[in-house]
């Protein structure tokens, strides 16, 4: 039995900014949000769930040859918390990350290329989809073992901690991360030394093909364990931008004054199997199409409309991102394979490969 | 310009498939997103959807094909206007498309680096001869002279610090850190909980957000806990992110049998390391040489895994009396020159090593003993030119000889020392099974100097 997307609203936190407003009543005046942040986000979730696209047709056109774990669906997540980061906070994410990696502003021919193992990619062909990283955008890297992650993410926040940076570590994972030992180990040290770390899970209800559900002791993998280390139960819904944006302001708040960290569960729902090779069949017949009712972006284009926002600028700048797919689609399937010479690049910090003296 | 329709890849391992179905026949209307035909592999069904827009002019593969293989065209979309005749001009059939091979594909492969025995050559300069040291000496046991290269580290650098089990108030599990949460405090000596995976990530963490960490495991054997972070993190990040993510780490702690702990506690894991690209992989012997390079690993933007011994801990060395002294890494020693046999070692195999030249000099035969100090960059330099002079080898390890240590020496004796040889390669190792409790059995499973003395012997052929 696949477990059933909880009512998707903040649990036991219950804040007066989070209330419901009916959409008429909207107005930009009295926005916590604001218009420039909420077309930020707009941005976010369109270069997102365009490159993901992309990324899709490529792959069916038999340009993307390597493994790719897409995102669609999750794209509020990203874009909230990303939005909500200082340019000099850190993301690390999984191998399901091309979303997280986008949203901090590396360029859609840097993770197209990479995808497609070209030269232009952000790593030169040399990591693929699954270890997307751009240091100089803060994406500190995409680990593809499950759990790696939260400890490195951990001692990144060690490191602002230690050097009173003031930077936030981020940490994006799944539902099925919740079960393996590393997430509690992590959970419990940055509980310990309030590291400035939030840990975001992405539970979008399949660990790979099987319902978290099944496999899991509590309701919410990531929630209802929060209590064990101390921390309050944070279950959002995270196909809302806007309520993911409010709930990364809280949690790098929290961080930023030494009060440690925040584990935040992101109800969310991917529109495509759990890889390229996987048309996701496993799932209950509806399933999809309700959660497709909850697409976190025609789900903004309303609330933006809801609250005044012209539909030339909406529109606009979704043709203005549409384009940049498009620019960086050609620019990626212009660049070459990479230059043979990088296999011997990089293995110890000066840049060489020997295995003898 | 009409477009080709091709057989997909529904994953990176996919040759061929079946089109199992077409949703669409010839001259039907076809957007973007449309579900245009089913395809089937041995793991799946997926449904193919069209990249572009057109009207479907021919199906090339009709549905039920098997074994269509991936970039066939399989069918052709006009454009508006084109005409279905327009097709033929261009003699499409169901081969493997071109324009979707990788450009890269057919260019050779760059030649490698190989000597006339077809063995790759290292690309690395060679490291920086050791220096000579002609100051004054104090004697320390192997302990003290790590905790010295630690403090002297921290001291000038306040990107270092340590963290582990039991290393800040308790000082140590072996004692290794004495003093060193009284000079810098609980901000560099930490205590973690017993969670390997997790300080290990901690540290890795760390090292890629601008920290210089320490890592002590109680000892290597809990560290196959954190095997994972030592591997795809420490190791393979620089690589994998073209050079954006280095790991300036040490990764440190007792290596080895101690004495009566049994098998879960008493495992040589040098060779484990020094397979993995991208670690360093360190195992002194003597004080001197503990505190030199682990001062260089400390300065080293990689991440070193620095093996120690929990026996020689106790053993006295005379150390220089400099805090600017380091030793280099990826350099062997002579510690005892000869004209015989070359006998190689490391960590605590080097004490044996040398006891076994001292009784084969009563027996005749002059033993070279190197110091292999570093495993990874091996220093293959020093071994081959001994065994150029003595034209035999013996190899000592503790660890197990199945794709040990000792069998990249045989294989690097063949690759760069075929003709000066005069009897084949020898090793000295554990005994291949589990390491057992009881004091007889384990002594037995060990090596001993009487078989260090046995192999070089018999490469003398002497017995």
């Amino acid at each position: 039995m696949a477990s059933k997307p909880k009512a998707a609203k903040g649990e036991g936190r219950a804040k007066a900014s989070r209330k419901k407003t009916s959409a008429k009543a909207k107005s930009l005046a009295n926005d916590d949000i604001g218009e420039e942040t909420r077309l930020k986000l707009w941005r976010s979730l369109l270069e997102i769930r365009h490159v993901e696209q992309r990324a899709y047709d490529l792959f069916l056109q038999n340009l993307i040859k390597g493994t790719s774990h897409l995102a669609l669906g999750h794209e509020a997540v990203a874009a909230g918390f990303a939005t909500a980061m200082e340019k000099d906070d850190w993301t690390f994410c999984t191998y399901r990350g091309h979303h997280h990696t986008l949203a901090r502003g590396a360029s859609m021919e840097g993770v197209l290329g990479e995808l497609m193992g070209r030269e232009c990619g952000l790593l030169q062909g040399k990591g693929g989809s699954m270890h997307l990283t751009s240091v100089e955008h803060g994406a500190m890297g995409s680990y593809a073992i499950i759990g790696a992650h939260l400890p490195i993410a951990m001692g990144a926040a060690w490191t602002s901690q230690y050097k009173s940076t003031g930077q936030v570590s981020v940490c994006f994972f799944g539902d099925g991360t919740t079960n393996i030992g590393a997430f509690h180990e992590a959970l419990n040290m940055a509980a310990v030394w309030k590291l400035p770390v939030v840990f975001v899970c992405e539970n979008n209800l399949y660990m790979e093909y099987t319902p978290i559900g099944d496999v899991t002791a509590v309701e919410n993998p990531a929630g209802d364990r929060a209590g064990s280390y101390g921390l309050p139960k944070i279950v959002i819904d995270g196909n809302d931008a806007d309520e993911v944006y409010r709930t990364a302001q809280e949690a790098y708040a929290k961080a930023r004054a030494g009060d440690g960290p925040s584990l935040i569960e992101c109800l969310t729902y991917r529109h495509s199997g759990h890889s390229r090779a996987d048309p996701g069949d496993y799932r209950p017949p509806g399933e999809l199409e309700a959660w497709l009712k909850k697409d976190p972006v025609p789900r903004y284009r309303d609330r933006l409309a809801d609250f005044g926002i012209d539909k030339k600028v909406i529109d606009g700048i979704d043709e203005k991102v549409m384009q940049q797919v498009e620019e960086a689609t050609e620019i990626s399937k212009a660049s070459p394979t990479p230059s043979l010479e990088l296999i011997e690049k990089d293995v110890w910090a000066d840049g060489g490969v020997a295995w003898r003296n | 310009m009409s477009i080709d329709i091709l057989m997909p890849a529904l994953s990176p391992t996919m040759t061929e498939g079946n089109l199992a179905k077409w949703h669409k026949k010839e001259g039907d209307n076809v957007s973007s997103g449309d579900v245009i035909a089913e395809i089937e592999t041995d793991k799946a069904t997926m449904e193919v959807e069209a990249v572009d827009e057109g009207v479907l002019g021919k199906i090339v593969v009709s549905e039920g094909s098997e074994n269509v293989q991936v970039n066939a065209v399989i069918g052709v979309l006009l454009e508006d206007g084109e005409d279905p005749e327009d097709i033929k001009a261009s003699a499409r059939s169901a081969v493997a498309h071109p324009d979707a091979a990788e450009a890269g594909q057919e260019a050779p492969a760059p030649e490698k680096t190989t000597d006339a025995s077809g063995a790759v050559q290292p690309t690395r300069e060679p490291v920086v001869a050791e220096k000579e040291f002609s100051g004054s000496a104090v004697k320390l046991t192997v302990r003290e002279a790590l905790r010295d290269a630690m403090a002297e580290e921290m001291r000038s650098d306040e990107a270092v610090f340590l963290m582990g089990e039991e290393v800040a108030q308790y000082q140590g599990a072996y004692k290794v850190s004495q003093g060193l949460l009284d000079e810098f405090g609980d901000r560099r000596v930490i205590d973690t909980p017993i969670t390997e995976h997790g300080f290990t990530g901690l540290g890795v963490g760390a090292a890629f957000a601008g920290l210089k960490p320490v890592v002590e495991f109680m000892t290597f054997n809990f560290a196959m806990q954190a095997m994972d972070h030592l591997i795809n993190s420490a190791a393979k990040t620089n690589y994998m992110s073209g050079g954006q993510m280095g790991c300036p780490t040490v990764f440190r702690g007792p290596n080895g049998a101690a004495a009566r702990v049994a098998a879960q506690h008493s495992q040589c894991y040098a060779s484990w390391y020094a397979h993995v690209p991208g670690l360093y992989v360190v195992a002194p012997y003597s004080a001197g040489d503990a505190k030199g390079l682990l001062k260089s690993a400390i300065r080293d933007p990689n991440p070193v895994i620095f093996l120690e011994n929990e026996i020689l801990y106790g053993q006295s060395f005379d150390v220089p009396d400099d805090p600017d002294w380091t030793v280099p890494i990826g350099k062997a020693k002579v510690v005892r020159e000869g004209s015989d046999v070359t006998i190689t070692a490391f960590s605590i195999m080097v004490g044996h090593a040398l006891a076994a030249a001292e009784e084969l000099s009563q027996q005749g035969i002059d033993a070279e003993v190197i110091d292999l100090r570093t495993l990874r960059p091996l220093d293959t330099e020093s071994i081959v030119n001994s065994v150029k002079k003595t034209n035999r080898i013996v190899s000592v390890e503790e660890g197990w000889p199945v794709a040990g240590i000792g069998s990249e020496i045989a294989a690097i004796m063949m690759e760069h020392a075929f003709d000066w040889l005069d009897a084949p390669v020898a090793r000295v190792c554990a005994a291949d099974v589990p390491l057992p409790y009881a004091a007889n059995l384990e002594k037995l499973a060990l090596p001993r100097p009487a078989d260090v003395v046995n192999a070089a012997k018999a490469v003398c052929y002497t017995d």
